[in-house]
């Protein structure tokens, strides 16, 4: 069975060109870095080529990216670091639709004595900025925002409220771990003082993530040892995964708007579709401010969970927010705080497209996909009983 | 990854005996849209007040289908009163366990059942005495205190997987907490201690005289207690068990299992001579 890989946001393919540029610095390169000897200290040369190729993507200067493990170590860096530059400010603004890497450090910062403001969505997915600028105090560290939704692929504003922040005096990070390689980023253009990434949403390995700080930031490192990417952050470097995330940047910087095009246009095609052939569905999240390859459908009457594993049965991969997926028996905190009725919560199917999606695998979801949700509606107690008028609030 | 063994994957793609029945005997639903899983179950009776036929509509998660395909395939054939003895765990084992955070899937399989045969009796919908503890899934505190017990449940989030209380809001975590303490207090009956052969024996012949013999005269069979070897439970049939080719079945489905469940689960049957 041929595999229909839609799940891109929770992680990717290794691009063959990442992977061939990884692969001799497993057997052959596998010299440390920090290394008197020629063998290592090579290696060095090459992470900082490295750098250079993630620096290009955002817009940045080499000396502003530091390589971590993962996004979320790059979340939890850039939160922590902010605190500690203003150890008299304990006030922390972040949004409702974060992502737990975000989400679960406040609320355990919460515990350490600071306040968090979650700033509410409209049922778009859409930021208020004015209550983002009302919300912040003297009092206010940090603000952080996502840049793209990792359920509904919406877009914040972040470069606004970067401004909104400063004007403030407060710190501003934004988790672009969605966005980067999928929208154009230019890191001249904004006052965002931190920016966390990850290598597997964009085709480089899992395991390798960025921090990027900008220059005259005051940072305090997460974690403590030797002086690797000067002293900002421990420990003998993922020279596999750096070699590779560094080729990824590179090839996600080229032709970034017209692959970006590719993939929006299959995934409007995917959307069109599904909605004309079934009733009762629709689309979570604002149209226009929005990454080009996330699509999160409502199916009302049938249940998330159900429809992934019909779906899995024919190779194709995507994820839900519904309920039973995570066992917590509440659907997601993104659909939520949107206020998408329980109802159309419960079946919400995201599909997340890539550059490796062809024509023909969106043409067979449009062809399966109809008929699983027609089956299960048929086995639901609601279906064509009630009156839909009502059924939509 | 879904924890879910073959069974609940088959029941849940070729689900048995989807639909609803016309004019049932006992119909219930149980659960809602808000919730995520709700269960709408339909039976009818035989002139002998056996089950004939049972149909369900579920909307849910797979393992809440196959839950309620299961319980259609096990409650058929039976009187209501053995229909009211299938427990949740009856559901989860006949398709070989569900996952812990799903339990509550074969809870809402349970809940129908009861009260489509409360329905049918006309009894009412709320057992005598009971509050509701979780507004958000209606969750009463007799049903808490049912599952605490059955199951041996320890902690809110326990609770939670098996009944769905405190999924929602979370205002009942503290009322749930203190039920599961005061369960805690009560004393709890001794466990089963180890019988001794003749209590065994004694125990089985009770069994088969109280509870299987009558309900196999029902249908014209009958069974005849032959010999007990530690735990090997050697049986002849008689009447229309002795002819009728589904005995086998009926020794292993019926006969060991209500053994099983009312002496010790060591036991197993066998036919004499066979």
């Amino acid at each position: 069975m041929k595999t229909v890989y839609m799940d891109n946001n929770a992680t990717s393919k290794v691009a063959d060109e990442v992977l061939q540029a990884m692969l001799p610095y497993f057997s052959e390169f596998y010299g440390n870095p920090s290394s008197m000897h020629t063998f290592g200290g090579r290696v060095g040369r090459e992470i900082q080529q490295a750098r250079g190729q993630v620096a290009g993507l955002l817009g940045a200067e080499p000396d502003e990216i530091v390589f971590t493990s993962c996004g979320t170590e790059s979340d939890n860096a850039a939160i922590r670091s902010a605190l500690s530059a203003q150890p008299d400010k304990k006030h922390i603004i972040i949004s409702r639709v974060e992502h737990p890497a975000v989400r679960v450090l406040c609320s355990h910062l919460e515990t350490e004595g600071y306040r968090v403001t979650q700033l509410p969505v409209d049922k778009s997915g859409i930021l208020d900025l004015e209550l983002l600028d009302k919300s912040l105090t003297p009092d206010t560290a940090l603000v952080s925002l996502m840049w793209g939704n990792n359920e509904t692929g919406v877009i914040f504003p972040v470069e606004e409220a970067a401004h909104l922040a400063h004007d403030k005096g407060a710190m501003f990070h934004t988790d672009a771990v969605q966005a980067a390689g999928k929208i154009p980023i230019n890191m001249k253009n904004n006052l965002i003082d931190m920016l966390s990434l990850s290598g597997h949403k964009l085709h480089a390995p899992k395991g390798v993530g960025v921090l990027y700080i900008r220059r005259g930031t005051k940072f305090t490192p997460l974690l403590l040892g030797g002086h690797q990417e000067r002293g900002r952050r421990g420990g003998t470097e993922n020279t596999p995964g750096i070699i590779g995330l560094g080729k990824a940047c590179e090839l996600a910087a080229q032709n970034l708007v017209s692959k970006s095009a590719y993939i929006k246009r299959l995934r409007d095609k995917l959307e069109k579709e599904l909605l004309a052939k079934i009733p009762q569905s629709r689309i979570n999240g604002d149209i226009e401010n929005r990454l080009p390859n996330t699509a999160n459908i409502s199916f009302e009457y049938v249940e998330g969970e159900a429809i992934l594993l019909m779906m899995n049965e024919l190779g194709i991969c995507a994820s839900s927010g519904s309920a039973c997926t995570s066992g917590s028996l509440q659907p997601s905190h993104v659909l939520r705080a949107m206020g998408v009725p329980f109802t159309m919560a419960h079946g919400s199917i995201r599909f997340s497209l890539s550059v490796y999606n062809t024509e023909e695998e969106v043409d067979f979801v449009i062809e399966k996909l109809p008929p699983i949700i027609e089956r299960l509606r048929e086995m639901s107690p609601f279906w064509k009983r009630e009156d839909p008028s009502c059924a939509i609030q | 990854m879904w924890d879910y063994t073959d069974k609940v994957k088959e029941h849940f793609l070729h689900p048995r005996n989807v639909g609803e029945i016309e004019n049932p005997d006992g119909v219930a639903e149980v659960g809602s849209l808000a919730c995520g899983d709700a269960l709408r179950l339909t039976f009818k009776l035989d002139e002998n007040q056996r089950i004939a036929d049972a149909k369900f509509k579920t909307f849910g998660c797979a393992s809440a289908i196959a839950s309620s395909s299961a319980l259609t395939e096990i409650i058929k054939g039976m009187t209501l009163e053995e229909a009211l003895r299938v427990t949740n765990r009856d559901i989860a084992r006949y398709l070989g366990g569900l996952p812990d955070e799903k339990m509550h899937c074969s809870v809402m399989g349970k809940q129908a059942l009861e009260k489509a045969i409360e329905n049918y009796r006309g009894a009412p919908a709320l057992e005598a005495g009971a509050k509701i503890i979780c507004e958000c899934f209606g969750v009463t505190d007799k049903e808490i205190e049912r599952d605490v017990r059955e199951n041996n449940l320890t902690t809110v989030e326990e609770v939670t997987n098996f009944t769905k209380a405190g999924g929602g809001c979370g205002t009942c975590h503290d009322a749930i907490a203190q039920i599961i303490e005061r369960l805690k207090a009560e004393p709890r009956p001794e466990a089963k201690p180890r019988l001794t052969n003749l209590q065994k024996i004694r125990m089985i012949e009770e069994t088969i005289d109280n509870e299987i013999r009558p309900s196999l005269r029902h249908d014209g069979g009958d069974l005849e207690l032959i010999d007990v070897v530690g735990d090997r439970v050697i049986v002849a049939t008689r009447g229309a068990c002795a002819t009728c080719k589904a005995s086998g079945i009926t020794l292993k489905n019926f006969v060991e299992h209500t053994l099983k469940e009312r002496v010790a689960p060591e036991i197993t049957v066998e036919e004499e001579g066979k």
